[in-house]
């Protein structure tokens, strides 16, 4: 196992060092530098801000500097907001986007799989049918449309709940975002999580269970849910990265101070270093959850061989 | 006296189908994926003539006519923007744009993907394995913030965002495509093709491509709903097409600022754009179930 994991993690640098180098260059390819501005800057000023930035550097030496400081976990300066580091401004919004992140990946989870598991062994019952009706919504209704629709019920008719913004996290600001990416997500779960149950269920050595007399909630505990949770697990990875297309457009719908309201924000100001830094640290985070859903995988399925 | 075929063999030989017509007797047999791909003809049909039929531009400012709802008075049936622009011009508009991104943003990347899967699976080894690790990279990017940071750098031109979306949508068809290859690849007539001396891309051109159809037809028909989701989505987050051009992406965005004064500005694209991503969805399970060899 330790040889497995160690050998996914290195599988794991091309695509980091691809998407840094891509990025990079494609920032340098911009007409403009940092310190073109309308405030005229003596050459001896401007010579040392080169200096100091390295810009005077040929390119490949720049980039080098601009690894090792990635490696020390600097992504650099700001672009547009003097005085803030990239770092500062990501420490302000990464808990947004962790809370809001994790409490709707936590939420769409499990309640995804009871469902998912209800809508199976009542198959073609009312359950399963409002589920797959809810999950059709869930997957091809676009996110912008369903966050107004909820702040249209919710905020606008009910008075029930703010129709945006932070707060500091109150909660009555954290339901409606987190609700929205979590109904996203609890579609394409429960979808899976139905589907492949459904087929586990119809395999002999079920079939083996049931004929031994063996009671339905056992069956299902002990037998095919290990089984059946393989697909869920596999869809986990590419459902992380769909995730965050939806939690930029949630964060900018309720104007959460987060990542995705960051990395807009940065692309309107055209901050090109911000937007590179974020590109570089969501694409690790990404990359992050790749990397443990695979040895998910690998612990739950015992056909994947290490 | 001319050679005539006997004519019990004619007689018990059920009539020839080809798999084509299989295929579409099952999809003519879904009323579901019948009736979506009649509602998306429509919406494209309307799309493409209703702007020449409106008495309004899409850009043009009815100064009496500013901000109002939905009303028979001078044809504003979806009301106007606070601009005084007729939203029905707008939203068909719109959908034109949205539409072609979709058409083409799929056609690029279906050419890609094809080629891509066709070749690493037909040539195989090394090359194989290296074409594969790219497409393994590209989908453990989080395209969106790529997709972000090129319209940032090189600017909100139509056929960049379709460029952009392309380039992260042909990864499906490439994987797809290349495991068929290799199944194509291990059978006879592919060997006797090789063993009468046909080049390499002939054999890939005129032997391996058209066996891909029925798959290439499926995952076509899954793309095209991911790629007009995210150019709406590009869009919605203003990085879009440019005023006073629109698309439902940027009709959802500028009737989201409104929402609580003019809900019918988002409202009326939103449903636009929801209807035919319903409908794409639809279609693209009728296609997988017709055309699915493994489902016969």
């Amino acid at each position: 196992m330790w040889k497995y994991t160690l050998r996914r993690i290195l599988a794991t640098l091309p695509t980091l060092l691809t998407v840094i180098t891509v990025c990079y260059l494609m920032l340098h390819m911009t007409p403009g530098g940092p310190f073109d501005s309308e405030r005229k800057v003596s050459a001896a000023v401007l010579a040392n801000l080169q200096a100091k930035y390295h810009l005077d550097l040929p390119l490949w030496q720049q980039y080098l500097y601009y690894l090792n400081n990635l490696l020390h976990g600097d992504l650099g300066a700001s672009f547009r907001y003097a005085d803030w580091s990239v770092n500062d401004l990501v420490a302000k919004a990464l808990p947004v986007s962790l809370l809001i992140g994790g409490l709707s990946m936590l939420i769409a989870v499990i309640a995804g799989v009871l469902l998912g598991i209800w809508a199976a062994l009542r198959q073609n019952s009312w359950v399963d049918h409002t589920l797959m009706v809810f999950c059709n919504i869930g997957g091809s209704v676009p996110s912008f449309v369903i966050g107004p629709l909820l702040v249209t019920v919710f905020a606008l008719w009910l008075h029930w709940l703010p129709s945006g913004g932070w707060n500091e996290g109150e909660w009555r600001f954290v339901v409606l975002p987190v609700t929205l990416l979590a109904v996203i997500n609890l579609s394409t779960v429960g979808r899976v999580m139905r589907g492949s149950l459904i087929e586990v269920l119809s395999s002999t050595f079920i079939l083996a269970a049931r004929a031994k007399g063996l009671p339905m909630s056992t069956i299902v505990l002990r037998h095919a849910l290990r089984p059946a949770l393989i697909p869920v697990v596999s869809v986990l990875g590419p459902l992380a990265i769909s995730s965050i297309t939806a939690a930029v457009v949630t964060e900018t719908w309720f104007s959460l101070p987060g990542l995705g309201k960051l990395i807009v924000n940065g692309a309107s100001n055209r901050d090109y270093t911000l937007v590179l830094g974020l590109v570089v640290l969501v694409t690790f985070v990404a990359v992050l959850l790749n990397l443990l859903v695979d040895l998910a995988y690998a612990l739950l399925d015992p056909k994947i061989r290490y | 006296m001319p050679y005539s075929i006997p004519k019990s063999a004619t007689e018990i030989a059920p009539p020839p189908r080809s798999p084509w017509l299989d295929a579409r007797q099952r999809f003519m047999r879904n009323r579901a994926a019948v009736i979506s791909l009649a509602i998306m003809v429509l919406i494209a049909l309307v799309c493409l003539v209703g702007p020449w039929l409106s008495p309004h531009a899409y850009d043009d400012t009815d100064w009496n006519q500013m901000g109002i709802g939905p009303t028979w008075d001078h044809w504003h049936l979806f009301g106007t923007d606070e601009l005084g622009r007729d939203l029905l011009v707008r939203t068909l508009i719109g959908g034109r744009i949205s539409l072609t991104v979709g058409v083409l943003a799929t056609l690029v990347s279906v050419l890609l993907g094809v080629a891509w899967g066709a070749v690493a699976g037909f040539v195989g080894g090394k090359i194989d394995a290296f074409m594969m690790r790219i497409v393994d990279i590209l989908y453990a990017i989080p395209y969106l913030l790529i997709a972000i940071m090129m319209v940032t750098i090189l600017g909100r031109d139509f056929y960049l965002v379709v460029l952009t979306i392309s380039a992260f949508s042909w990864m499906d068809m490439a994987r797809v495509v290349r495991g068929q290859t290799l199944s194509i690849k291990s059978k006879e007539y592919i060997e006797a093709a090789r063993a009468i001396g046909v080049p390499t891309h002939r054999i890939i051109f005129s032997h391996v491509v058209p066996n891909l159809l029925g798959i290439v037809v499926i995952y076509t028909s899954i793309t095209v709903p991911g790629v007009i989701l995210t150019e709406s989505v590009l869009s919605f987050l203003g990085l879009g097409v440019q005023e006073p051009m629109t698309s439902w992406g940027v009709l959802i965005h500028d009737g989201a600022n409104v929402m609580e004064s003019s809900p019918w500005m988002i409202w009326f694209p939103g449903a636009a754009l929801t209807l035919t991503l319903y409908c794409a969805n639809f279609l693209g399970d009728g296609m997988r179930d017709a055309l699915d060899p493994k489902t016969r």
